[in-house]
């Protein structure tokens, strides 16, 4: 009896994790045959800009156009084409800017080197002032050391 | 030194108001995302012409001729603006008009190009959108420049002005052009 009633929560839990979205969308996501496809078809739409409404992504654009980039990125999905394929083929047609994500080129070096060096540059001023701190705090001490003696 | 504690933020924040100040200046302009087609060949397509929808125009019976490639529909409120100007540029015959009407109403277009005149010497009709895609186009109107080879040479977004006919677009036409040969259908 028990026994029965955990495969059937089990089943029942299943079925639930199967029948609920996995994530949320504000544009109903087109159906892929499989869930494979689904998946890149999600994780591709997720990655292009909007071209008209440019912060946000082809997935949460509610425009015709984005509609229509959608349908090409699912047929070239179920034509067998890779993401690789389907990326060069967006970017060939609106460039690098249709990725949220641009490649390291010698173009983008300086989008994804700017920050690494902004940090560089802080934590070496950062270094400078604790160690500043710590002669003065190390003098202070000492100084606490001479009027207390 | 002491000075210097307020000059050095003071400085970073100065600097940081310049780049920022820049970074907005040229912020994603709709107008500045340049096309990578230019210097590409322009995509091959065959469609439905508008006019005679037994008929197809394709890129094979533009080959060898310059042309502008221009996308448009009737439901694009700039598409409207700029047809006064398209029209000035079958007047100058330099350079035949393929029109694109992307995803539009074939009857809409219609009566729209007999009650304002039609510039186009050919029409292709992109039903879903799928074309303007192949072309990069993200509004409309946007025009191509497309030479003999094939090639996109430049690309204009927005309705052409006629500043942008006679300093972008003349000037990368070869001299002696002759009147819209052969594209008219």
């Amino acid at each position: 009896m028990t026994a029965r009633l955990c495969t059937f929560v089990i089943a029942a839990l299943v079925a639930a994790l199967l029948l609920a979205p996995s994530a949320v969308y504000a544009i109903a996501p087109e159906q892929m045959p499989t869930p494979q496809l689904e998946a890149r078809y999600l994780a591709l739409i997720n990655g292009f800009r909007c071209m008209q409404c440019q912060d946000e992504s082809l997935a949460d654009s509610p425009v015709d156009l984005a509609a229509d980039m959608r349908r090409q990125v699912r047929d070239m999905l179920l034509q067998g084409k890779t993401d690789q394929q389907i990326r060069d083929f967006m970017v060939s047609r609106y460039g690098y800017f249709i990725l949220f994500k641009p490649p390291f080129v010698l173009k983008t070096a300086w989008l994804w080197l700017t920050p690494g060096v902004v940090l560089l540059v802080g934590v070496l001023i950062a270094l400078r002032v604790i160690r500043q701190r710590a002669a003065l705090a190390a003098a202070d001490m000492e100084d606490n050391d001479l009027t207390d003696a | 030194m002491s000075r210097l504690r307020f000059i050095i933020p003071l400085a970073a924040f100065a600097l940081l108001v310049v780049v920022l100040a820049i970074g907005i200046r040229q912020s994603p302009d709709k107008d500045l995302i340049p096309s990578p087609l230019i210097g590409k060949p322009a995509p091959a397509f065959s469609l439905p012409s508008l006019t005679d929808p037994g008929q197809r125009v394709s890129s094979t019976q533009l080959q060898g001729h310059w042309y502008l490639f221009n996308v448009w529909g009737t439901w694009c409120v700039s598409c409207r603006e700029e047809h006064d100007m398209l029209l000035k540029i079958k007047q100058a015959g330099v350079i035949p008009l393929v029109g694109l009407d992307w995803k539009d109403d074939r009857g809409d277009a219609l009566s729209f190009l007999k009650q304002a005149g039609d510039p186009y010497a050919t029409i292709a009709v992109d039903q879903d959108g799928s074309e303007a895609i192949m072309w990069g186009v993200y509004g409309a109107p946007e025009t191509f420049l497309v030479n003999p080879q094939g090639i996109v040479v430049y690309k204009y977004i927005g309705p052409i002005t006629q500043q942008a006919w006679e300093q972008q677009i003349l000037p990368r036409l070869p001299m002696g052009q002759t009147p819209s040969a052969g594209a008219s259908s």
